[in-house]
């Protein structure tokens, strides 16, 4: 059901963890849909130069979770908001149909972060 | 790693005996006639069928007439409940079975449900038993059909199906009971469990897919629901499997003559596993009975708290252990198990289920070997989890 690469990333994910004192932190879902995803943010100067996540899930939302941070690292946070989840589901060579709204997860979580960056900047 | 993949799946299916393989083998080549025609070809045929019949209804005591050949326990299913509402609806229409039966039972209680009949769960404890209590209370008297697994796929619960058949008679339904996980491990003489219908499948005792079998008690007329020519003394139309019938009876007899031995060993293998794991992983709790005598000998089922199922799965295939997760039919859906639902498991922890079924070519090396991958497992994916920092330092499961 899922290609090689998305065991790949599951098997070896890249950014499990948290980041202490984070910029910005957003988590997603709940324990009854059995998937929730955290996304915490490192970012200066509007860039963020390093993301972790942390998830419960299956193997399409632990691949999500890390592909979706390697992306946004180095990105500006405009730029962070404009990955969309077809983005990430593209970039690990297609999920399948019914494990799309994983993918959803990671989109929804950065966005979350950022939110949460920005509302910490303006207080 | 070891040098081969490890099945613990034998829950979902079996590989088949080879000896049942070889008795197979010239019905599909040298003797391939079909059983309903009237030459040589298709006389050779139909005795083996005959003698098919005659080995699997003397092992679960019926005679031979009252036993049907089908494509799997599916259709067995479909075919005793929706055969017996319809063939009972004048008498009455309302139908009961244990909120833990199999999807075949389920969704055809669903379909029933459209049609207007009524139907009502019984209840069942925290570790899947029937309560008898309950059922009595909600039995009617136009209740015509009570339905209960012998024991269940996902968590091993062995049912009181003697008990539950007395209860429907007294109150004059019929009882009918799906073996599927039974067959091979436990007695299912038909004559002592008191029911009036049984499923059986052959591939869950190691025998070919797409073969099962459907016992009616002779007196019990139930309604096709496949329609077609003259075979199964016109019950169930399509061309006998033949191949397939003769390699479930072979497996049968092997299944029937070893079962004591092999449940036996194969209990052994699982109160290793189910003893390591509670002892060796934290947060992790056993689903189904806690007492082996009342659980299936194969079946150790597991909700490890913090993480998720599936890739709890493939975790464990990565590391070449092949395991199901919540119950094997419904991995394509989303939804955490029914029957851990119905045994009160918090839906967190459904989502956290892996089941392992043993069987009889599976050892304790392996046994020992799969306790190390699961902690491994177990530890990255909660290493991951956002759910177990903060819930691990309250020291309760």
């Amino acid at each position: 059901m899922y290609n090689e690469k998305v065991m790949d990333v599951f098997r070896n994910p890249k950014n499990v963890g948290e980041i202490e004192n984070p910029d910005g932190i957003g988590t997603v879902g709940n324990e009854k849909c059995g998937d929730i995803m955290q996304i915490s943010l490192r970012i200066k100067d509007d860039i963020i130069t390093d993301a972790k996540f942390k998830t419960f899930g299956c193997a399409a939302a632990i691949a999500t979770s890390s592909t979706a941070t390697e992306m946004i690292k180095g990105m500006t946070v405009d730029d962070a908001l404009k990955v969309t989840n077809r983005k990430v589901v593209e970039t690990l060579g297609g999920l399948p149909a019914q494990k799309i709204h994983c993918s959803v997860l990671a989109e929804e979580a950065i966005k979350k972060a950022i939110e949460d960056y920005r509302s910490k900047k303006n207080a | 790693m070891l040098k081969k993949p490890i099945y613990f799946d034998h829950a979902a299916t079996t590989p088949l005996a080879k000896e049942a393989l070889e008795k197979m083998m010239p019905y599909f080549t040298d003797m391939a006639g079909n059983p309903n025609s009237q030459h040589i070809f298709g006389r050779e045929a139909m005795s083996a069928v005959d003698n098919a019949r005659d080995t699997i209804a003397s092992i679960i005591n019926c005679k031979p007439n009252e036993l049907y050949f089908t494509s799997g326990g599916t259709e067995s299913d479909n075919w005793a409940f929706r055969g017996a509402a319809h063939a009972l609806k004048n008498k009455g229409r309302h139908l009961i079975i244990s909120p833990i039966e199999h999807a075949a039972m389920i969704s055809t209680a669903k379909a029933l449900e459209k049609e207007g009949f009524e139907i009502s769960f019984m209840k069942v404890d925290g570790e899947g038993f029937v309560d008898l209590g309950h059922l009595k209370s909600i039995v009617r008297k136009d209740t015509v059909f009570v339905g209960c697994m012998l024991a269940n796929n996902e968590v091993g619960t062995i049912e009181p199906i003697k008990e539950i058949a007395e209860i429907a008679h007294a109150n004059g339904a019929i009882c009918f009971t799906d073996a599927v996980q039974a067959a091979g491990v436990l007695d299912i003489d038909v004559k002592a469990l008191g029911v009036d219908m049984m499923s059986m499948s052959s591939h869950k005792i190691y025998g070919p897919k797409g073969v099962g079998a459907l016992y009616i008690r002779n007196g019990l007329n139930i309604e096709s629901i496949i329609t077609g020519g003259h075979q199964e003394r016109m019950k169930r139309g399509g061309t006998t499997n033949v191949p397939g019938v003769v390699g479930f009876a072979e497996a049968f007899r092997i299944a029937a003559a070893e079962r004591e031995e092999n449940a036996k060993y194969v209990a052994s293998l699982r109160d290793r596993f189910i003893e390591r794991v509670l002892a060796e992983v934290p947060f992790v709790k056993l689903n189904g009975p806690a007492d082996g005598d009342r659980r299936l000998p194969a079946n150790a089922d597991f909700s490890f708290r913090f993480i998720e199922g599936e890739s709890i799965l493939f975790s464990l295939d990565l590391a070449g252990i092949a395991v199901s997760s919540g119950s094997a039919c419904s991995s394509g859906s989303l939804e955490p198990s029914h029957v851990l639902l119905a045994l009160g498991v918090p839906e967190g922890l459904a989502h956290g289920s892996i089941r392992f079924s043993f069987g009889k070519h599976n050892t304790f090396e392996e046994v020992d070997y799969a306790v190390g991958v699961i902690k491994e497992a177990v530890e990255r994916l909660r290493n991951m989890s956002p759910l177990f920092k903060a819930e691990s330092e309250v020291k309760n499961v």
